[in-house]
């Protein structure tokens, strides 16, 4: 299978010979996602399987193109989660596109990022040079973080070809309470109980109901419950699915879909859009036709930012741009990866 | 800019008086180092058998200050290694000779504490340990932390993403802290990673954790703060064989238990340590764990219950289970002063800090022995067992001629060991000036040629901290050379697994 990423490293090196961009894909799932991007397409998906998984350990060892829902398969077997609770937003969802997009689900205030989980990294560079950087331990510090810096960069720092992951014991026993109230007072609530002991692993709100998980030993979970108080959601864990592919009805239909990443604890943004507030209040959902600057002008009131997540203007301007001196050091990291600037070029809209 | 520089190849007592004069038309007076005796606090780090006089040492107080200094260091070409406070175990902070000790204790004031957003803002000469101390009445904690959290500074951690023993349940400093304020050497103040849980682009935050100071300057420190748990309870088991213990650790995590904390000692470190602390510790064991639950009151209780059982199906000679506050932190005590207590029986000692993966723990632990009768010298072992980071402390006496010389071999063996079992040389303190060699072991060529073309992006003058962390590819040529000359391996007469 080692043949696998000596052919990708070729052609990478082929294509950057004669800066002919690449299109990087796994299941196809992500199109939506970033900017629209140009390019052959490389097609990872064929390379998938567990390269090592010791549930002792909790490290997990897998090929780019192996979809999340055989690695959650793997993983349950074993009573084991990803902690990070990554969408698919499609069957054929595969591990090296969500590390590449960074996607996390409703656990990730609670548990971390994808970035957080990943301890290692084999990629091809832009030079087509098969480099690995971390490892399959938990702490590790010889040389730079290259990895972590893999999640979130679209490919267009490097193909991802294997990966490890700290994985984590699934809890014991979870429930959903819900609670009716004003957004204001759902942001004050979720940021109190969050400096608090209590096993919170998700929280939702739209119009005007506040959703509350908790997860963890069966004992820890009754008591919470018994503190918070609240309706019990007898089909939660069916909405927390929902939520992860945003399946929801609040992301049907074909408006436009913003996400604006801000500080938990800042104020409602007063924007009259459709809204669907979870991670503690750090990341809101907005539906509908809207202009950039305005979007942008709440995100960073709310000392945050905003994407274009679904729809909409898609060549250009989907992320919130960055400060002069931190992109200059960005079209230098490229520049450090990808030198022929071939890999996803203008998927992160300038990289 | 650099039409005034002096030329590289300037006497260093020329250098030395043109940058310390640039450096007092910018600093106050009192904030410019230059005589051997003001020098000498700074001449080391944690790591004390390494020893350089810096060119100068600038004490800034304020970010114009500390970019003043840069701005010198950028105008004359002359290298910075920022220093918090000193207790760096792998040199990271090891002054160059002609280079500027950039010293950030005064930048010591934590700025701000959001107790509603569960964040505190400090500045980086700010100890560790000053930030728990400052949110507790907020019922809040900084998670990681390292032994050394008396002293060391929060700059420091994040430069070497330090650890702790509470890593494998709350994770590293990269885990916790959510933005910084940096000066880049080219003058730039950024701020880097966001309020939000993310920030747009690449996860520079990630990048400079733990870059050991060779990509910028830190100002500002936002961490993240947790909840403090209700309850800490501490199991203390003891076990006939080291093998048994490792079990035990396996055993733990297989049965889905995540610890708050699991340590591993073995005789040598436990006799110290309770010579010297009395913690209660078993002296007829071979090996002890310290396996520690916190959370609420139900969840604590419901978790002691499982690794007790645990335990005792893992063949554990005997356990105790910490009956109050007092004497959870009296079974602390005894790891938490591992490192001094050794140093009580040995006039030096070295300490390493490979990371394995836990299923490794046995053969290491049986080669180390191996090696130990090899160099004819005493090793305690200390070991982050939940998260597979081993701190073999190699006694030695630095006055016997050869002794050093032949503890840094042993080191090495050591660390090259943790990578042939697919670990890694350093698990938390950085690979310095100590490990530099070894980086040549663990990375090929490529891949620190991938480092140096990071780190040209953040330090395209090479200024900051050079020579630290990724080795040059000639000195990975000159080091493959010194180890092809001595042979195939080294100490080919040891049995290999």
């Amino acid at each position: 299978m080692s043949d696998f990423i000596a052919q990708i490293a070729e052609r990478v090196r082929e294509h950057a010979a004669r800066k002919s961009p690449l299109r990087i894909r796994g299941g196809g799932t992500k199109d939506f996602l970033g900017a629209t991007g140009a390019g052959e397409p490389l097609d990872l998906s064929s390379y998938a399987g567990i390269v090592a998984y010791e549930p002792r350990e909790l490290v997990l060892t897998v090929r780019a193109g192996t979809r999340i829902s055989d690695i959650e398969r793997a993983l349950e077997a074993e009573g084991q989660m990803l902690p990070f609770e990554p969408p698919r937003f499609g069957e054929a969802a595969t591990i090296g596109g969500t590390v590449a997009c960074n996607l996390s689900g409703p656990r990730r205030p609670y548990a971390g990022a994808a970035r957080d989980f990943v301890l290692g990294a084999r990629i091809v560079n832009g030079k087509g040079e098969d480099l690995s950087f971390g490892g399959r331990v938990i702490k590790n510090v010889a040389g730079y973080d290259v990895s972590r810096l893999m999640a979130g960069a679209f490919g267009t720092l490097g193909v991802l070809t294997e990966l490890s992951f700290k994985v984590l014991p699934r809890p014991a026993a979870e429930a959903t309470l819900a609670f009716e109230m004003d957004e204001a007072a759902m942001i004050e609530a979720v940021n109190r109980w969050a400096g608090q002991p209590l096993p919170l692993s998700a929280t939702a709100w739209e119009s005007g109901v506040l959703r509350v998980r908790l997860s963890g030993a069966a004992s820890a979970v009754a008591a919470a419950r018994a503190k918070l108080g609240g309706a019990d959601v007898p089909e939660g864990a069916d909405y927390w699915q929902s939520l992860r592919e945003q399946a929801l009805p609040f992301f049907g239909g074909d408006a436009p879909l913003w996400r604006l990443s801000v500080a938990q604890t800042a104020e409602p943004l007063g924007l009259t859009m459709p809204q669907l507030v979870e991670w503690g209040g750090g990341q809101r959902w907005l539906r509908g036709e809207a202009e950039l600057g305005p979007m942008r002008d709440a995100a960073q009131k709310a000392r945050g930012h905003a994407t274009r997540f679904r729809g909409g203007e898609r060549t250009a301007g989907v992320f919130h741009p960055l400060a002069p001196a931190i992109a200059k050091i960005h079209r230098r990291l490229k520049e450090a990866f990808d030198p022929a600037g071939i890999l996803n070029p203008g998927r992160m809209d300038n990289f | 800019m650099n039409a005034l520089a002096l030329p590289p190849a300037a006497p260093l007592e020329t250098r030395r008086a043109d940058v310390a004069g640039r450096l007092r038309e910018c600093l106050p007076a009192g904030a410019v180092l230059v005589s051997g005796e003001d020098l000498r606090p700074y001449e080391c780090d944690g790591l004390s058998a390494y020893r350089q006089t810096p060119l100068v040492a600038a004490l800034p107080a304020t970010e114009a200050e500390a970019a003043a200094v840069l701005r010198v260091a950028r105008e004359t070409g002359t290298p910075v290694v920022a220093r918090g406070s000193g207790t760096g175990l792998s040199g990271g902070a090891l002054p160059l000779a002609d280079g500027i000790l950039l010293a950030m204790g005064k930048f010591n004031r934590i700025l701000e504490v959001d107790p509603a957003s569960r964040t505190a803002k400090a500045q980086p000469g700010v100890r560790n340990a000053q930030i728990t101390e400052a949110v507790a009445p907020h019922g809040l904690y900084y998670a990681p932390d390292p032994s050394s959290q008396i002293a060391c500074s929060i700059g420091g951690n994040v430069a070497e993403n330090s650890g702790g023993v509470h890593c494998l349940k709350y994770g590293l400093t990269v885990h916790n802290i959510q933005k910084v304020r940096a000066l880049t050497i080219e003058g730039d103040a950024v701020e880097i990673g966001c309020d939000a849980l993310d920030a747009p682009g690449y996860d520079l935050l990630a990048t400079i954790t733990g870059s050991e100071g060779l990509l910028v300057l830190l100002t500002e420190v936002t961490v993240k703060l947790l909840p403090k748990p209700q309850v800490a309870q501490v199991v203390l088991a003891s076990f006939a064989s080291v093998e048994a213990a490792g079990e035990a650790v396996a055993a733990v995590i297989g049965a889905g238990i995540v610890p708050a904390g699991l340590e591993m000692m073995d005789r040598l470190a436990t006799a110290a340590v309770e010579d010297y602390v009395h913690a209660g510790y078993d002296l007829e064991a071979e090996a002890i764990l310290l396996c520690e639950s916190d959370g609420t009151a139900e969840e604590v209780a419901e978790e002691i219950g499982k690794i007790t059982e645990v335990m005792r199906n893992a063949g554990s000679t005997g356990f105790r289970v910490s009956g109050s506050e007092a004497e959870r932190l009296k079974f602390w005590s005894g790891r938490k002063t591992a490192f001094p207590a050794v140093g009580r029986i040995s006039p030096d000692y070295y300490c390493i800090d490979g990371s394995i993966p836990r299923g490794a723990v046995s053969k290491v632990l049986r080669r180390i022995a191996e090696l130990s009768a090899h160099y004819g010298l005493r090793c305690a072992n200390v070991f982050h067992a939940g998260d597979g980071n081993l701190h073999p402390l190699i006694l030695y006496d630095a006055n016997v001629p050869g002794e050093f010389e032949k503890t840094e071999e042993f080191a090495g063996d050591i660390l090259e060991l943790s990578i042939e079992v697919g670990g890694t040389i350093t698990g938390e303190h950085g690979v310095g000036v100590e490990k530099i060699n070894q980086m040549c072991a663990q990375f090929r060529t490529a891949e620190l040629e991938q480092f140096h073309a990071v780190k040209a992006a953040f330090d395209p003058p090479g200024l900051l901290n050079p020579g630290k962390a990724v080795p040059t590819l000639h000195r990975c040529a000159e080091y493959g050379r010194m180890r092809v000359s001595r042979g195939q391996l080294p100490h080919p007469d040891i049995p290999r697994f």
